[in-house]
């Protein structure tokens, strides 16, 4: 009988060698004359670990970590393969509090199985959600979906079923599926990760959805920043046509469904999902002004139901296992567990998928251990480059929808960053208006103009020219971002200026009273600096 | 070959991006006199054909140098010292972002993300991602790449 030994065939982990790694494995096997058969499965997202090496042992799946090409010697001379101790080895995986304390759902198999083994996917529970689906009736399915409380995975957290339901009711000839990978916010991985790590439970999702609005054609809009990705969702997507999961009549359903990637081509704004739809049309990504909803008018001016991938994702076990299991997780209207990704100067960073409501600090400090430097953690962004800064003091706060909106910040699609001391906060604030001027589509004012203008009144502000009037013109121009632009990135690029303003004013050479026109919760009072503007609404 | 290309994809909805793709995948670049080609096989204005090539970044209109190296300036990747490391990078090759080396061996672009911020900073030299790039990690990742002609002067 052959050992297997586990080598994840994730980006992340390869950009850590382990490529390397598995080529180290089978030689030193060939020359040992073991037998040894090498999978490449997923990440379990523990990349302070990565290449992480798994064995089947006895005792469970053993693991090691992190290898390099090498320890791969010693480690056959300890004996790996049977699972003996060695000075890398982490024991059984499942095992290890970093993940067991997890709750992986949407992740349950990522890292486990071979991402493109359908058979593995199907001997782990893969395709149960679908088969269910198939028994049930689409306004069954939807409603389930709805039950569950599911909120959009993307960023805007908009409940899935009622725009499943919308899709569904809109009579129309044809209607279409599409799954936005585009996933271009900093700190943020989960969906490469299901991409790479279990393509199936994506394919899997998109289908209950189709079938249940009634869509024959898919589209996943896939970022070419992904190549790993790309690869192990075309392989996935051919077996799915081979086996009878896609295509005609899928599953003896009567129903048919067909799903193609679409690359895009570097152009953050394509993430937004009107510009997505453009992009897949062969247009520039410039963002379409809503109404109408893509759910009644969307790809080809058709009824379209766009999710993000872990939404998709989090459908079929959502299906299989009821919606009433779902729900029982979470808080407030935030029912559900969150892949939730920290990134940057974190000790442990990767992949934290537990119940919505978990407190920031547990995130930052339990999981994380704090920074990779070792400094104390000054700032950490919360939601992607459009998200807000917190400083440690504020960590928590805990992350759902309601509790981190209260805050004025956005969960988004739950990419959490973390910086040290090193940090200066006003590079950061214009950094996010330069980030949004590079990737504005450019089609409303507010965003093309306002953000290079905001690139330039915080470089006046930090050079001490003109402060008193140029903290107006940034407070009027936040002000108008926010309200009058098409789109999230013209409508969110203040949140980072604000807070970091509002929060670490020193760093701009200010003080705290120079920005009391910030409120607590991030919106701007007219209380502030003494402006005759009118802000109505708040 | 651009015609073999918009033939084999041109039946498909929203053919542009797919071509547009395929030609930059193959040439390298999408070379200014394929536009009328591409333009006349999908029915579509030259400018509208311009119009996409010159909205995504991806799309060259120039042929790059043997290597594309591509470095994140995300926020992620920034916390782990991504803007010294693109310093480095721009003076151990003597070019800026978006320029090519005099010797045509390598293009420097930058990216903002590469998914791969739980190793930040992250870089692409060819097909290859790297994570936890240290400048020190980079001089040796370049000199694995053939001949070193770039020695500091």
């Amino acid at each position: 009988m052959s050992a297997v030994v586990y080598v994840p065939r994730d980006s992340s982990a390869v950009s850590l060698g382990a490529d390397a790694v598995a080529e180290a494995i089978r030689s030193e096997a060939a020359s040992r004359k073991l037998d040894v058969k090498i999978v490449r499965n997923g990440s379990r997202g523990m990349f302070s670990h990565e290449p992480m090496v798994e064995v089947a042992a006895s005792a469970g799946r053993i693991a090691y970590g992190p290898v390099a090409a090498g320890d791969v010697a010693s480690l056959f001379d300890s004996n790996f393969l049977d699972g003996r101790e060695h000075r890398l080895r982490l024991g059984v995986a499942g095992e290890i509090p970093w993940l067991k304390s997890q709750t992986r759902l949407t992740f349950a198999r990522a890292g486990v199985t071979d991402p493109v083994s359908l058979d593995d996917f199907i001997a782990h529970g893969g395709y149960l959600g679908l088969r269910r689906a198939i028994e049930l009736s689409a306004d069954e399915v939807i409603a389930e979906v709805a039950k569950s409380g599911l909120r959009g995975r993307g960023g805007a957290g908009f409940p899935t079923g009622i725009k499943w339901k919308t899709a569904l009711d809109a009579p129309a000839a044809r209607k279409y599926v599409v799954c936005n990978a585009d996933e271009g916010d900093s700190g943020t991985f989960s969906d490469r990760m299901i991409m790479e790590g279990d393509p199936f439970v994506l394919i899997e999702g998109i289908t209950i959805a189709a079938l249940a609005v009634g869509a024959t054609q898919g589209y996943i809009y896939l970022r070419s920043e992904y190549p790993h990705a790309r690869r192990a969702l075309s392989e996935a997507i051919a077996t799915g046509y081979s086996s009878g999961y896609l295509g005609a009549n899928i599953l003896g359903s009567g129903k048919s469904f067909e799903l193609e990637i679409r690359l895009g081509a570097g152009a953050y704004v394509c993430g937004e999902e009107t510009a997505m739809l453009e992009s897949i049309e062969g247009r520039r990504g410039m963002v379409r002004v809503k109404p109408p909803v893509p759910a009644l008018e969307g790809l080809f001016g058709k009824p379209t139901v766009i999710n993000n991938v872990v939404s998709f994702a989090t459908v079929p076990i959502i299906i299989e296992r009821g919606a009433e299991f779902f729900r029982s997780l979470g808080a407030g209207n935030s029912r559900g567990t969150m892949p939730f990704q920290l990134a940057g100067n974190a000790k442990r960073p990767g992949l934290i998928e537990v119940a919505m409501g978990v407190r920031l600090r547990e995130i930052v400090n339990d999981y994380g251990g704090g920074t990779a430097s070792g400094k104390r953690v000054r700032a950490v962004q919360v939601g992607g480059p459009l998200g807000a800064y917190f400083t440690e003091s504020m960590l928590d706060v805990a992350l759902d929808f309601e509790s981190v909106a209260a805050c004025g910040a956005i969960l988004g699609h739950g990419g959490i960053v973390v910086f040290d001391e090193t940090v200066d906060m006003a590079r950061m604030a214009r950094y996010a208006m330069e980030f949004c001027a590079l990737e504005s589509c450019g089609k409303c004012t507010p965003c093309r103009i306002g953000s290079i203008r905001g690139a330039e009144v915080i470089d006046d502000i930090i050079n001490r020219r003109r402060r008193r009037e140029n903290l107006e013109v940034i407070r009027d121009l936040c002000d108008t971002m926010k309200f009058g632009s098409l789109c999230a990135l013209g409508g969110l690029a203040p949140l980072p200026v604000l807070s970091a303003l509002r929060y670490f004013p020193g760093d701009f050479g200010l003080t705290p009273r120079d920005v009391d026109f910030i409120g607590a919760d991030l919106t701007i009072s007219a209380s502030g600096s003494g402006s005759t503007h009118a802000i109505a609404g708040r | 070959m651009i015609d073999e290309i918009v033939a084999r994809l041109a039946d498909k909805p929203g053919a542009l991006m797919p071509v547009l793709h395929a030609v930059n995948e193959r040439v390298g670049f999408i070379p200014p006199d394929a536009v009328p080609a591409i333009a006349r096989a999908l029915n579509l204005s030259r400018a509208e054909v311009h119009g996409v090539i010159s909205f995504y970044r991806d799309f060259r209109i120039e042929p790059p140098g043997r290597k594309i190296i591509r470095v994140c300036r995300a926020e992620s990747c920034q916390a782990m010292g991504a803007v010294a490391l693109a310093a480095h990078i721009q003076a151990r090759l003597e070019i800026d972002f978006g320029q090519t080396s005099g010797n045509g061996d390598f293009t420097l672009e930058p990216v903002y993300c590469l998914g791969n911020c739980a190793c930040s900073p992250a870089i692409v030299v060819g097909d290859d991602l790297h994570g936890r790039v240290t400048p020190r990690r980079f001089d040796e990742i370049l000199s694995k790449i053939g001949p070193d002609t770039r020695q500091p002067r």
